[in-house]
């Protein structure tokens, strides 16, 4: 349906070509309807404290200290140490009523990451999984679904297969693995060319068998990959000093700042991790600590990708698999919570600087207007042009699946 | 120093020229008995003809002239992948081949049976039906006890059906009873209890070959297993309780939401078909336990038979693994077999031999006669072709790069190496958690890591301890060299054609720039088509 409307308004945009104002009215609708074309996934792994971030409750007990601060919006305060965020307000939403049935961290990550709760009959797709599958590859001949940073549990493709899972990458600043022979240019040709000799032999009986097997094409394409002249979107060198300095020296600043040059190529979903929010012990402390590497990585981000106009065709997510308790714990940490949880999300076209539910501040009554994990993951479908009813079907068993379960949030969209 | 670590070195020492004086029998010694042809090997089941008989009746029928019998080496290459999840390695090659040709296959068999590599890598595998890829809840979950005391019962081969009434029934703390954890893994921290439902989606798929857990959510109009079925299995769970004293039996606290009212209700214990088998004494797990490993329960023995079918073939009889309630109809062999098992009191080493022991298992891996044979319509007159593992894939270059077997008998500095350095290939290659046996092609990141990877190059490059150059040393001359390098990786000698062309690469190239052609080729092989499948 959204295609043909596009189609249909291009050629109509054709027509009017000639006079200004027309192609001044197309070019702004052009962007309004264009839908998003990319997701990058900020994972905060192992549970963010929602009160040491989107949902502070500054001056009561549970806060433990942590003090609240203004942002670019009226009303939406952060917690302090996101003052560089706080300035892109405006282009942030965040929904602090997240619920889910998940608090075991493994359990919880699949489900931030596939919408779906674990089955055992069935692996579900990542988001990521779901943008590869679902939306055009282009000219892209690296990897179009990358894990920057991978924690524990990448995400994968799933019954989508293993083509989706995410490429993964350690800090951009290090060599790029995998991708460049270990030997000389000749060696390494001459061992290529050899491997004719082999898998002719092999074939020789079972050829239909051998070609069905398509490992000769998947050579072929990581050849092609090798020689890419966009494995340089990896390489964050080669962008101004003071455009890194932005992002901040980390190695979850640079890997924000690839995830933009990756876009830029085509890449449909980049998650880059931050590790080490699983603050059963100091929860302050460790918060304080991560949130400097998060707040200025985050903000430049959003700089970024606004200046280069890519943040309409550009899904921001941040997020962890679940919240951490309002009661302070003995060690002076919190545990995991994953009824009433914050995530932000910018970009892509989704309605911006709103802050959606509310928690109590005595965490005795349940999240005001409760967002489950598969809504949110439903928005997000909705602003990549995807609708989240269609379904794919599951190999083996056969089911059908939806891309997701849940319903677009009628506040940010639309 | 102190006074104990002293004392420790001490006993380290003593142990040491124990050992050199032979106060203990050595490992080595235990492998010498063990390649004694006068060893009497166990017999060939007589249920083996009649496997062989009904697969030759299914492809009279239907017209079919099955593959060539599969040269031994072929064979035994299928049978260390099966079983210990890796190649297998020079040495063992050497002593497979000095043994007569009657002897070869049944005897590497029953040497494999004994090895603790093979009962460790079955037990990782029969773990992922039991308990999954997950790493579970933290304090109540121990994977790694949990799969070594599945392997010391696989090693002195315990009835299955003891095995599985441990996994279902036992009581005590995960460390001291291992197979708790089996319930303890769906421990729910939310409300500090396992989870009845999860537990029995799992009985169903990994005993009963039945996803009755697809009846949770919606009664599935093929399967004659009901939601109200899914319930009443989860029930024999629903007063398991886990505290500090482990897993115990007590309160029933299984009371789930009704679909329409949404109130709780009580669900109350049954099994879904054969009640006439149910136990009447014993704790609710202990009657689920015994219904499902009685002889009469068809389910059992045929989710087992098409398990171990798929641990050797690499593909089950009945696709999906877990799913033969759904089946259109149910192989005659794999009652066959399953009959067998039922009445040899659940003997897995049994049932592995037999399987083994088939014409089916012994064929070439040709291509298929006609297109349309494969692989939903599986005839088996021909050996599946299947990827290997992540597990198996790092496991083959690991023993293909030695010259030696890496195993319990090599010095624990080498496998504490190849353990690691194999997991954290496993975890770029990309695990395929549960479902192991889903048909896949393989990657453009996995291309790569094999092609440009650093434990690939590693591995093959000419390092005093690496195979490349221990062959370009020891071997009398090129085509030897060859010879071996093909051995080591694909387990079989290269045809003449490949033969010819190595040898035309090698001529008149001496030293270092020799060892660097090997460790081409090694490249080369590993990078084959033939060596990333099962065939």
């Amino acid at each position: 349906m959204t295609s043909l409307d596009r189609r249909a308004f291009l050629s109509l945009a054709g027509l009017s070509w000639l006079t200004p104002v027309g192609r001044l009215l197309a070019q702004q609708s052009e962007s309004s309807r264009e839908p998003a074309r990319s997701v990058i996934l900020l994972w905060l792994a192992g549970g963010p404290s929602q009160l040491e971030t989107f949902d502070p409750h500054a001056g009561t007990s549970f806060a433990g200290g942590t003090k609240a601060i203004e942002t670019a919006v009226k009303g939406i305060q952060l917690s302090s140490g996101f003052e560089q965020l706080a300035d892109q307000m405006g282009s942030v939403s965040l929904i602090r009523s997240m619920i889910s049935k998940e608090g075991d961290h493994e359990r919880g990550t699949y489900m931030l990451k596939t919408g779906y709760r674990p089955d055992p009959t069935v692996v579900h797709p990542s988001i990521g999984a779901v943008c590869c599958h679902e939306l055009p590859v282009g000219t892209t001949d690296i990897p179009r679904h990358i894990s920057i940073l991978t924690g524990q549990w990448p995400s994968r493709g799933g019954f989508l297969g293993g083509e989706f899972d995410a490429f993964q990458i350690d800090d951009p600043k290090g060599k790029l693995p995998d991708v460049a022979s270990q030997v000389a240019a000749v060696r390494d040709q001459r061992r290529v060319l050899d491997l004719d000799v082999v898998d002719r032999a092999f074939s020789l009986r079972r050829k239909a068998r051998v070609d069905a097997t398509l490992h000769r094409e998947t050579i072929a394409s990581a050849r092609t990959m090798m020689t890419s002249e966009q494995l340089k979107a990896f390489d964050v060198s080669q962008e101004p000093a003071n455009l890194r300095a932005e992002y901040g020296d980390s190695p979850f600043g640079r890997g924000c700042l690839a995830a933009r040059r990756l876009i830029e190529v085509g890449v449909r979903c980049v998650e880059v991790t931050l590790n080490g929010w699983d603050s059963h012990v100091n929860n302050h402390e460790i918060h304080r600590k991560l949130v400097k590497q998060l707040d200025p990585a985050f903000a430049a981000l959003l700089r970024d990708l606004r200046a280069r106009k890519l943040l309409d065709r550009t899904v921001v997510l941040c997020c962890g698999e679940f919240g951490r308790t309002p009661k302070i714990n003995p060690f002076g940490g919190r545990d995991h919570w994953p009824t009433g949880f914050s995530l932000a999300l910018a970009g892509g076209g989704i309605r911006s600087g709103v802050a959606i539910g509310e928690t109590d501040p005595e965490a005795v009554k349940d999240p005001v207007d409760p967002t489950t994990v598969q809504d949110v993951h439903a928005t997000i479908l909705t602003a990549l042009g995807l609708n989240p009813l269609k379904e794919n079907v599951a190999p083996l068993t056969g089911r059908p699946m939806k891309l997701s379960e849940g319903r677009a949030i009628r506040s940010l969209i639309g | 120093m102190r006074l104990r670590d002293l004392g420790f070195v001490c006993l380290i020492v003593a142990c040491g020229l124990a050992l050199g004086r032979g106060v203990f029998r050595s490992s080595a010694s235990v492998t010498a008995v063990k390649a004694d042809v006068s060893q009497p090997l166990p017999d060939r089941p007589n249920v083996v003809g009649r496997v062989d008989e009904a697969f030759r009746r299914s492809w009279n029928e239907r017209g079919i002239e099955p593959a060539p019998p599969a040269p031994d080496l072929a064979v035994m290459r299928r049978l260390s992948l099966a079983l210990a999840g890796t190649l297998p390695s020079l040495e063992e090659i050497r002593r497979f081949e000095a043994q007569p040709p009657e002897r070869r296959i049944d005897g590497w068999l029953d040497d494999l049976l004994r090895d603790r590599r093979s009962a460790d890598y079955l037990a990782e595998r029969f773990a992922r039906a039991f308990v999954g890829t997950e790493d579970g809840p933290f304090i109540q979950f121990r994977r790694r006890r949990f799969i070594s005391w599945l392997s010391d019962a696989l090693l002195e081969n315990r009835p299955y059906s003891a095995i599985v009434r441990d996994l279902i029934a036992d009581r005590g703390i995960w460390t001291d009873h291992p197979a708790t954890n089996f319930v303890s893994v769906t421990f729910d921290p939310a409300v500090e209890l396992p989870d009845p439902e999860r537990l029995a989606a799992r009985v169903s798929r990994a005993f009963l070959g039945a996803r009755i857990d697809c009846a949770q959510c919606h009664d599935h109009p093929f399967q004659h297993w009901k939601q109200a079925d899914f319930r009443a299995l989860a029930a024999f769970f629903g007063g398991v309780h886990s505290n500090l004293r482990g897993i115990s039996d007590g309160e029933v606290f299984y009371k789930p939401l009704d679909r329409k009212t949404k109130a709780p209700t009580t669900v109350e214990a049954r099994v879904p078909s054969h009640p006439e088998l149910q136990p009447k004494e014993g704790t609710p797990r202990q009657q689920l336990a015994g219904w499902i490993v009685d002889p009469r329960n068809p389910y059992f023995s045929r989710a087992t038979v098409n398990r171990a079918w798929a641990f050797a073939f690499g593909r089950p009889l009945v696709d999906p693994i877990d799913d033969l309630a759904t089946a259109d109809e149910i192989p005659e062999v794999l009652d066959i077999l399953a009959a067998d098992f039922a009445e040899h009191g659940c003997d897995l080493h049994r049932l592995i031999r037999t399987i083994v022991a088939t014409e089916a298992f012994r064929l070439e891996s040709d291509a298929p006669p006609s297109p349309t044979a494969e692989p939903k319509d599986e005839t088996w007159a021909a050996f599946p072709m299947t990827r290997l593992r992540p597990e198996q894939v790092a496991g083959g270059i690991h023993q293909a790069a030695a010259v030696t077997t890496i195993g319990p008998e090599s010095s624990w500095v080498v496998r504490f190496i190849s353990y690691t350095e194999r997991n954290d290939f496993v975890r770029r290659y990309g695990d395929t958690g549960e479902d192991e046996f889903a048909p896949r092609g393989g990657t453009i990141p996995q291309r790569l890591l094999l092609m440009n990877g650093e434990m690939v190059e590693k591995k093959i490059k000419g390092d005093m301890f690496n195979a490349s150059k221990r062959i370009a040393q020891l071997a009398p001359d090129d085509d030897k060299a060859v010879e071996l390098t093909y051995l080591a990786v694909l387990t079989r000698r290269p045809t003449p054609e490949e033969a010819a062309h190595f040898k035309h690469r090698f001529e008149g190239i001496k030293g270092d720039r020799r060892v660097d052609l090997l460790t081409d080729l090694y490249w080369t092989l590993l990078n084959a088509t033939e060596f990333s499948w099962n065939h």
